[in-house]
């Protein structure tokens, strides 16, 4: 098998529940007709520490919250061709753009998830990456190519979009961009 | 009063008028009234007693005569000596110098000659000649007449023929041919009919409506009797902004007139013709001028457009036909009838006949209300009537149209005013506002400002204009704070072009322009603005600076 | 309305309708579908949402299907490229302008807006949303309005004027301030002369009036105006 020549895929999870990921893995039998095409280079479910150079496409689930995940998603920008937004958080904010509507949201949401929900000596950590202002979608930060939204989007969407790209064609998202 | 009382009451006031040797008309509009044009009418009407030329001079007070800028005007007939910014003390001196030894103060005088020169005034023709709280001046002017000779001696039909005839267009804005409509109202079922005067003036800037009716009252008044005869309307209405008291005053005194006289009301002119008129305040709303709007606010519902069809002509006013007019549109059809609509359209272009009335703001030396025929260049405008650029400044633009209008560049100056030319550059006739603006404006606050404007006036009630506005707004935002991109262009173009075509009414089809005109004609700033987040004018960004 | 025959076209088909029928019940009549939010059979027209706007052949102009009459020898066009981009236009603008967030709304699945959206092909919002926060009323026995979905199409306000009669609700505001409120903008639950009909619940086409702990799928009924009117007029 010549791993040089496939298109080199990635997937990210920013801020959200992973549950765009489990919909990836979804497609079931059809991952193995996937698998086939391409090479795997980065994600959650990978071991690999650092996001690599020259990705062909990669899906990124999640908005973007944190300075870390700012960084991230503008190292993952610049090396990689096609960059999906895959599932609501990373195309609207969805459930995780909701601190959003809080007045003084930073405080508020740390003060809400380390102090008044702990247990035991809340106190708001300063070690985790700092939370921005407000959570917003990756279009807002960086340019994206295509877009699969869902709350988690279906498996055969996923595979759909997979499927057009790798054949090189654009995915016609008409019926297929259900939110929620 | 019969026909024949009110040719006899013409000759009497117009004798009256003429036993004067001098004439001091003080302007009291809304111009002039803050620069206390009441103490100087008072003044001068002390300082004639105090000289006892009481027989020989009147003074009166009056409307507005154009130059808004320098008031308290004073007009000296005969001559029409304009003196511009009078106090109390210089009323004595003018009366002894103009009136007693008959030599005008010339140090006094208005001095721009050209302001003057290059205007027709038929609309405003009797503004700063009469006193509009007086219903016989404006009958010793001939005032009246035309709605005589259509009671006497015009069928409905030969009135409309003469206003077809005279291709008058509504100065509203949208330049509808002023007789079809009427054709259009006179032809449709339905009893009683209605006709409405719109004086729901809420352009900034603009202020043309508001200068004729508390100049000519009985203008607009006579107008709008005249199309009731025609399109055999029985009840009207003057749907006039709140904010203007002292139209609203001034038209209440002339209807109050009127009706005593017998000009409007039942049997008028002793025919067995009936017309009442009232009048409706606006309660603020911008979009309440737009005609379905006015007709939900008359009805006392919330004042947003509805969609046409149907068309008020055939169901307005609950859901009765209606004919809803400018009062500028209105004014024009007593001198149409007295000259005859032949007359009227040799004044013009052949496509848009008549004059028309347009607010001269900004950045100018001589801003004021002027009339011009259709056609007049906007470089006579600025430069002839407007007298240039204050300070020597260079001109950058000029805004026709009022907040929905279009920023034209300096390469469309010599365009001619009229309803085709304007529209083909992205700009609109509009309410008739024009502002100047010189090279230390900036075009993309000038946008940003007229959408501001149109974002807060919006009814809300469609799509386009309730979201698209807002979103035009936050992109503007996004790009004073530094944070603009370059796709911001094109989204501003899509945007604008989308709530141009998609929106309901008026409002919202017009109301991207400002926008859609300063990315063609002023890109380079849009994208000095983005790309090096810099403002040339200096306008832009100075919170960032400081802060 | 007269019962004039009017023949047209729209997308190149031969249609037959009435005179003073409007394009959008033309189309409808013959199984051609032109989206609209605001519009509901039964109830008066709007012509607020503008997703039903169509070309006519021989004008620059667009025209709203719901408001417009069908005139003889009419061309109509309701799926031009032009239509498609202002439609997703559209959606966008309404999906940016309050919080619409589809998993966490009860009408997830029951939604008019979510299903034009998938339709439409709205895979991504170019604006950015707005997040403050508008009133949630939940002082009524059940019935909740929670105007963060609201998308102001105002079937709620005329069903409630129009077909139960009593006009407890309308508008205040205007522009992107605009609102819908309960009486003279009261709470819902001191509302003296709401009805508990549930007919604002019944039409809402998003998921800004329902009921609350009922499915919403068992809440809605878009044809309660239609069938009202129909049973007044036999």
């Amino acid at each position: 098998m010549n791993l040089e020549n496939k298109p080199r895929v990635a997937t990210v999870w920013l801020s959200g529940c992973s549950g765009c990921h489990m919909s990836f893995l979804d497609q079931d039998e059809r991952l193995i007709n996937i698998a086939a095409k391409v090479q795997f280079v980065y994600s959650p479910i990978m071991d690999v520490k650092v996001f690599p150079e020259n990705v062909d496409v990669t899906l990124v689930e999640g908005a973007v919250a944190n300075e870390e995940q700012l960084e991230l998603l503008k190292q993952v920008r610049e090396r990689t061709k096609i960059l999906i937004s895959l599932g609501d958080c990373a195309v609207t904010g969805n459930v995780t753009g909701l601190r959003n509507t809080v007045q003084n949201s930073v405080e508020s949401t740390l003060k809400k998830a380390f102090i008044e929900t702990a247990d035991v000596n809340g106190q708001i950590p300063n070690e985790v990456p700092k939370i921005l202002k407000q959570t917003v979608p990756l279009h807002e930060i960086v340019k994206v190519d295509y877009y699969i939204p869902g709350c988690p989007p279906s498996a055969d969407t996923i595979n759909y979009v997979l499927t057009e790209l790798l054949a090189g064609r654009t995915p016609n998202m008409e019926n297929r961009s259900k939110y929620g | 009063m019969k026909p024949i009382d009110l040719v006899k009451l013409a000759e009497r006031d117009l004798d009256l008028r003429r036993s004067y040797k001098y004439r001091i008309n003080v302007c009291c509009s809304s111009g002039c009234l803050p620069f206390g044009a009441e103490d100087v009418l008072k003044a001068f009407e002390q300082a004639i007693k105090e000289y006892g030329v009481e027989k020989d001079c009147k003074v009166a007070r009056t409307g507005c005569v154009g130059t808004c800028s320098v008031g308290p005007a004073v007009v000296v007939e005969p001559g029409d000596y304009l003196y511009q910014s009078v106090t109390p003390e210089n009323a004595r001196e003018i009366v002894k110098e103009h009136i007693i030894k008959g030599t005008p103060i010339k140090s006094m005088l208005y001095r721009n000659e050209s302001f003057f020169k290059k205007q027709r005034r038929l609309i405003l023709r009797n503004a700063g000649k009469i006193d509009p709280y007086n219903i016989e001046d404006y009958i010793a002017m001939g005032g009246y007449s035309a709605l005589m000779k259509c009671l006497t001696s015009m069928t409905p039909k030969a009135v409309i023929d003469e206003v077809m005839a005279s291709g008058l267009r509504g100065r509203g804005g949208a330049g509808f041919l002023t007789g079809q409509k009427w054709t259009f109202v006179a032809r449709a079922s339905g009893n009683p009919k209605y006709i409405i005067a719109n004086l729901d003036e809420g352009d900034p800037g603009v202020f043309a409506n508001r200068t004729l009716a508390e100049a000519d009252p009985h203008a607009i008044i006579e107008g709008m009797l005249i199309a009731a005869y025609a399109i055999g309307a029985e009840k009207g209405y003057i749907y006039i902004r709140a904010e203007y008291p002292l139209a609203i005053t001034t038209l209440k005194k002339a209807l109050d007139q009127a009706n005593s006289l017998n000009l409007v009301g039942e049997n008028i002119l002793e025919t067995s013709f009936n017309f009442s008129i009232d009048l409706r305040l606006g309660a603020g709303a911008f979009v309440a001028g737009e005609e379905t709007a006015i007709l939900a606010s008359i009805e006392g519902q919330r004042a947003t457009p509805r969609p046409r069809p149907p068309y008020p002509a055939t169901s307005g006013l609950w859901g009765k036909p209606t004919l809803i007019q400018n009062v500028e549109t209105l004014a024009n059809i007593p001198i149409i009838i007295n000259n005859g609509g032949a007359w009227f359209a040799g004044i013009g272009t052949p496509k848009c006949s008549g004059t028309k009335c347009f607010s001269l703001t900004g950045k100018i030396n001589s801003p004021g209300l002027i009339e011009v025929p259709m056609g007049t260049t906007l470089r006579e405008v600025v430069y002839e009537i407007g007298n240039g650029i204050p300070n020597n400044r260079k001109f950058k633009a000029v805004l026709v149209g009022g907040p929905s209008g279009g920023c034209l560049p300096e390469e469309q100056i010599d365009l001619p005013i009229d309803y085709e030319s304007l529209t083909k550059v992205g700009a609109i006739m509009g309410s008739g506002g024009i502002v100047v603006i010189d090279d230390q404006s900036c075009m993309v606050d000038t946008a940003k400002f007229f959408t501001d404007f149109c974002v807060d006036e919006s009814c809300g009630k469609c799509v386009p204009c309730r979201v698209g506005l807002t979103k035009i707004k936050e992109i503007f935002e996004r790009i004073m704070r530094g944070e603009g991109r370059m796709e911001d262009m094109n989204l501003l173009e899509e945007l604008g072009n989308y709530i141009r075509e998609a929106s309901l009414c008026g409002l919202g089809q017009t109301a991207p322009n400002p926008v859609l005109t300063t990315l063609r004609y002023f890109k380079n700033e849009y994208v000095e603005h983005i790309s090096q987040k810099k403002c040339s004018a200096g306008k832009c960004f100075q919170k960032n600076e400081e802060g | 309305m007269g019962i004039g025959v009017i023949k047209l076209k729209i997308n190149e088909q031969e249609v037959i309708s009435r005179e003073g029928d409007t394009i959008l019940k033309a189309a409808k009549e013959h199984g051609i579908t032109i989206p609209t939010l605001c519009d509901l059979d039964g109830l008066s027209n709007f012509g607020g949402c503008r997703l039903c706007l169509v070309e006519v052949k021989g004008s620059p102009k667009l025209f709203p299907a719901c408001t417009t009459p069908v005139s003889n020898g009419m061309e109509v066009i309701t799926d031009s490229e032009r239509l498609k981009k202002y439609r997703k236009m559209a959606i966008e603008l309404i999906l940016s302008e309050r919080i619409h967030v589809c998993s966490v709304c009860v009408a997830n699945n029951n939604c008019e807006l979510q299903d034009l959206a998938n339709k439409l092909g709205v895979d991504h919002v170019n604006f950015k949303r707005d997040w403050n926060t508008h009133d949630l009323d939940t002082t009524h026995e059940f019935l909740v309005i929670d105007r963060n979905r609201c998308i102001l199409c105002t079937r709620c306000i005329r069903v409630c004027d129009e077909v139960e009669g009593v006009h407890v609700l309308d508008l205040k505001n205007r522009g992107k301030d605009t609102e819908v409120i309960i009486d003279l903008d009261d709470q819902w639950g001191v509302s003296k002369i709401c009805t508990s009909c549930r007919k604002c619940a019944k039409v809402c086409p998003v998921g800004a009036i329902y009921v609350e702990g009922q499915p919403i799928s068992q809440t809605r009924d878009k044809k309660i105006a239609e069938f009202v009117l129909t049973r007044r007029q036999s």
